[in-house]
């Protein structure tokens, strides 16, 4: 059975109407078809103004749709063959990343991406996507196992954020990260990374340094989660809608701020609704994103990668020649 | 001499903040140590660098005072002073935040940065400032390190960094985590260059400041008692459900974890710090030559 979401009740109560009108129709032959074809016209007509327009807390409740596809969903999905490979060869392997080789459109490609689970059972052994260091780890050992063999990386983000437990302070979480960004800026191959759903704070930016970033249609990504800011803001960790709808989450948003490079389209409703729709949608956005890296030599696409994030940041910067606390520097 | 070192002419320098550290003193000639309770008396203080000389305790540093403390006097010079900080989101409450932020620190931004040099080595540093939002980074702290790094790798010195801060600038959103891969980028060129870059983590340093620029150091150094972590103390036993041990993030339990080269007292940051710019410089001299004597 779906899940419904909360802002999705009165459609789903318009569909359960329909359902039983249907069944009353086949039950006591009695023609009902006039009224069921008026409300799916009404529910049609509702679906369209709750997906067209949807707010940012609503995309934030369907990016973390438990129906959602996982990594590992459009990784298999995407490629002919998909390999796995585990293990930082440090600590242990991580169940909340996930990565490996795997053919893309004929082509041998490196894909990495934290990895929630699917069920109850399966999202206690995920960690619910949140990544330790060495998860952080085996996913810089693949990218630079990519850069070897000189193939390109595709990074998955899907997590409300880097575990914040004991054991992933005491092995180094904040170095773990650090050294991702770090690497990412320099690694001599391609990446191109897509969030796909949760695009939680550095925990996402440790998969995030890429050529070109792409997010799903009702995707989130923030420096903060939503219910988090709102308990720092307004010591109310409830007021997580008026926080989204303060913080410029959204795929548009990062859009327009120049940040997000392609928004990929979600079938109506959410990618939950139909999976095949969503991975050809995204298989082709990796494929335009390759064909215009691919165009590059190795110092151009480094270059590139460097502009694109020296670039962003929002600042005045006084254009007078004497600053505010300045005196002229004497000439000696 | 100083000259030489700028290829491109710069025409302005700003007053070093130190000739203003002497008035930032806390009023009242005694302080009570937060860790043994002894009463010392500011001038003290001042002498052991803002350190307590019966337990050891360091007390919170201005930028300023840590600019003054760690450079050759007078060899300060600031860069990027004109940068003033944005509000992308048109956050609620920011600019009035960041004003009164203006007002109670006499800085403009969590971050001073310019050029400097300690026992005459010739360096670029950016020092962060708690009483600017918490040492929060935003768009201006990002920037004025990724251009305090570019500086350094075109002149071919090194930079240091000492960090405080509560991580990421929450009313820049998205802008603020971004800083955390644009610093990084740069640092990256600096170390592709061959170039020297020291972090030092003071306390505190959390959040998406300890996830990149705090960690990435050639030596990655700390004061002693400093906390340092990604995810704060609450957060963590509100996750585990059970108290930490009172060393857990401590710059000792760091050390002891392997993520630091060294813990390093205040009193001892500059002669360390000049011995490892002597050690990465040419000869062992400033500039990598000998001067005349
Ligand atoms: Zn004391």
């Amino acid at each position: 059975m779906a899940t419904e979401l909360p802002f999705e009740k009165p459609l789903v109560e318009l569909r359960v109407k329909i359902d039983e009108l249907k069944r009353f129709t086949e039950e006591k032959g009695i023609d009902m078809s006039e009224e069921v074809a008026t409300l799916e016209a009404k529910a049609k007509t509702l679906a369209e103004s709750i997906y067209r327009d949807l707010k940012p807390w609503q995309k934030v409740q369907i990016a973390r749709h438990p129906e959602r596809p996982t990594a590992l969903d459009y990784i298999r999905a995407m490629c002919g063959d998909f390999i796995e490979l585990h293990g930082d060869r440090n600590f242990r392997d991580d169940p909340a990343m996930v990565g490996g080789v795997g053919l893309f459109r004929g082509r041998p490609v490196t894909l990495i991406g934290t990895q929630k689970g699917k069920d109850t059972k399966d999202n206690i052994h995920r960690n619910f996507g949140m990544a330790h260091p060495e998860g952080y780890r085996k996913a810089l050992r693949l990218m630079k196992q990519a850069e070897k063999f000189q193939r390109p990386v595709f990074t998955f983000i899907d997590t409300a954020g880097a575990y914040p437990g004991a054991g992933a302070e005491e092995r180094g979480q904040g170095e773990a990260i650090a050294r991702n960004l770090i690497e990412m800026a320099g690694l001599r191959v391609p990446v191109v990374c897509v969030v796909t759903g949760e695009g939680g704070s550095g925990g996402a930016l440790g998969l995030g340094v890429a050529d070109e970033i792409l997010m799903f249609e009702h995707a989130y990504y923030s420096v903060i989660s939503p219910e988090s800011a709102a308990a720092l803001l307004w010591k109310d960790a409830t007021q997580g809608q008026r926080a989204a709808d303060t913080m410029c989450i959204t795929a548009q948003d990062l859009k327009a701020f120049g940040i997000v490079d392609q928004i990929v389209p979600e079938p109506f409703g959410g990618v939950q609704r139909d999976r095949a729709e969503a991975v050809s949608a995204l298989s082709d956005a990796f494929a335009q994103a390759l064909d215009r890296l691919d165009a590059l030599g190795m110092d151009a696409l480094l270059e590139r990668r460097y502009d694109k994030y020296r670039k962003i940041g929002n600042y005045r910067e006084m254009t007078e020649e004497l600053p505010k606390h300045s005196v002229a520097m004497q000439e000696s | 001499m100083l000259k030489d070192l700028f290829p491109k002419k710069r025409k302005f320098a700003t007053i070093s903040p130190n000739q203003g550290a002497k008035d930032r003193v806390p009023e009242g000639l005694m302080n009570k140590c937060k860790r043994c309770g002894e009463i010392l008396l500011s001038r003290e203080l001042e002498k052991n660098v803002k350190t307590c000389p019966h337990c050891g305790y360091h007390f919170s540093m201005t930028a300023p005072e840590r600019i003054d403390a760690t450079l050759d006097e007078g060899s300060f010079v600031e860069f990027d002073a004109h940068l003033l900080t944005g509000d992308p989101l048109s956050f609620p409450d920011y600019p009035e935040k960041v004003q009164k932020a203006r007002e109670m620190s006499g800085l403009d931004e969590a971050i001073v940065s310019g050029y400097g040099t300690i026992a005459g080595f010739p360096l670029y540093i950016a020092v962060m400032d708690f009483r600017f939002i918490m040492g929060s980074m935003g768009s201006v702290v990002g920037e004025r390190l990724a251009r305090t790094v570019e500086r350094a790798t075109d002149d071919g010195v090194p930079v240091v960094i000492f960090t405080v801060s509560g991580g990421a600038r929450m009313q820049e959103g998205i802008f603020s985590l971004m800083q955390m891969a644009k610093v990084s980028a740069a640092l990256r060129r600096h170390a592709d260059a061959g170039r020297l870059y020291i972090a030092v983590c003071t306390n505190p340093t959390t959040g998406g400041v300890t996830a990149s620029f705090a960690m990435q150091g050639d030596l990655n150094l700390a004061e002693p008692g400093a906390m340092i972590g990604f995810a704060g103390r609450r957060i963590i036993e509100s996750t585990i459900r059970q108290q930490l041990p009172e060393e857990f993030q401590t710059a000792e339990f760091l050390l002891e974890h392997g993520m630091l080269d060294e813990v390093v007292h205040r009193k001892d940051m500059k002669p360390y710090l000049a011995t490892v710019l002597a050690m990465h410089s040419k000869r062992g001299e400033p500039n990598g030559h000998r001067t005349a004597f």
